[in-house]
């Protein structure tokens, strides 16, 4: 009897490392009636892939590593009212469960910012393997999910006039990664 | 372990002077306090003046900042709010925004005032103030209302409790002085 490997419901397999010149990792958040964002650079990323289809990805960033417009700005994301780099300066992230339905993909898994862990789904699509010029092979997986950040302990605010928070709560959190076979 | 104490009073003997010293007393063993006597010094703040170098009386206060381990504050109100010398310093001491002396910096607020509120309201905005610097401000505080019958003829505060309070914030300070100096360590290895 043979066994055949439904490529529609499971991830290719080895150990895949993330392009960090194409990647990108990013977010954006709901501040002053518009919408602010960032990147994290660098980041790094595995997903190993098991022959018997178990997969797990991780990835991880320096705080150092937030970039924004404005010098002040980026010193204030560095310090104790956001992502605190002295005493927490990696944020990072561990899955538990991938699962995969054709072109759309669900990760679940553990993301530690500010030395806090809680529990994220991401969803988003995942591509096919390719050649890439280089040589190499390579397939790419964009991720979405939404935080809420005082989970994590960044509680910083400022009122508008209006007595309203001028930030938002919800953070959302985007991974576009070209994942390359080592 | 280095303590810089400010005295948001120029007074020479002030009530928060004398509740600096108390702090001093009560400091962990291998802690010690420096009460930074610069203040009155401090120019008002005008960015014309702002530049490197900085005004001497800048600089100095400045060094002393960087030098220390952490910083414990003590301040009157005045008009329920920072006595406006104090404050001035901050403001010099928070420039530039990004790089400051004061940022990480593991900052405790205690206040002291004649009247029954022990300067609550002006601890209250210089953490706010402290925080926008980028400060790693404690959260405790300590309120010595009504002074003049808190402190002893060698000034001593005479209520144990407030002074189990004193205790209680500046070992909070020392211990988030000495993470922060763990976690500096661990990032410069891993550089």
């Amino acid at each position: 009897m043979s066994t055949v490997l439904d490529t529609t419901r499971t991830l290719p397999n080895g150990t895949w490392s993330v392009d960090p010149t194409h990647s990108h990792v990013g977010f954006d958040i709901d501040y002053m009636g518009g919408t602010f964002r960032g990147t994290f650079s660098p980041v790094t990323a595995t997903l190993a892939v098991g022959d018997d289809g178990d997969a797990t990805l991780t990835g991880s960033a320096p705080v150092s590593g937030v970039h924004v417009q404005d010098e002040n700005l980026a010193a204030h994301l560095q310090s104790p009212d956001f992502f605190d780099a002295e005493l927490a300066p990696e944020i990072s992230f561990r899955s538990t469960d991938i699962e995969r339905s054709g072109d759309e993909i669900t990760v679940r898994g553990s993301l530690e910012v500010r030395g806090v862990e809680q529990p994220v789904v991401l969803r988003g699509t995942i591509g096919e393997p390719a050649e890439d010029p280089y040589g190499g092979l390579r397939f790419s997986v964009r991720l979405e999910t939404t935080v809420d950040r005082t989970a994590f302990g960044i509680t910083w605010n400022n009122p508008l006039p209006t007595g309203e928070p001028a930030l938002a709560k919800d953070v959302r959190l985007v991974a576009e990664l070209y994942l390359v076979k080592s | 372990m280095k303590v810089l104490g400010i005295a948001g009073s120029l007074r020479h003997d002030s009530w928060n002077r004398k509740l600096l010293r108390a702090a001093a007393d009560v400091l962990p063993s291998d802690a010690e306090l420096e009460i930074w006597d610069g203040l009155k010094a401090v120019p008002p703040y005008d960015e014309d003046d702002d530049h490197d170098p900085a005004p001497a009386a800048i600089a100095q206060m400045r060094e002393a900042i960087a030098g220390a381990d952490a910083v414990l504050i003590a301040t009157p109100e005045y008009n329920s709010s920072i006595p406006g010398q104090l404050k001035n310093a901050l403001d010099w001491a928070s420039r530039p925004l990004a790089t400051n002396v004061l940022r990480n910096k593991p900052v405790a607020i205690v206040g002291a005032s004649t009247g029954v509120f022990g300067a609550a309201w002006a601890q209250a905005e210089l953490r706010k103030v402290l925080a926008t610097t980028g400060a790693r401000v404690l959260d405790d505080g300590v309120s010595v209302g009504r002074a003049p019958e808190q402190f002893d003829g060698s000034g001593r505060l005479v209520d144990l409790d407030i002074e189990n309070s004193l205790l209680a914030v500046v070992e909070k300070l020392v211990d988030q002085a000495r993470t922060r100096e763990r976690a500096r360590r661990r990032i410069a290895v891993a550089a």
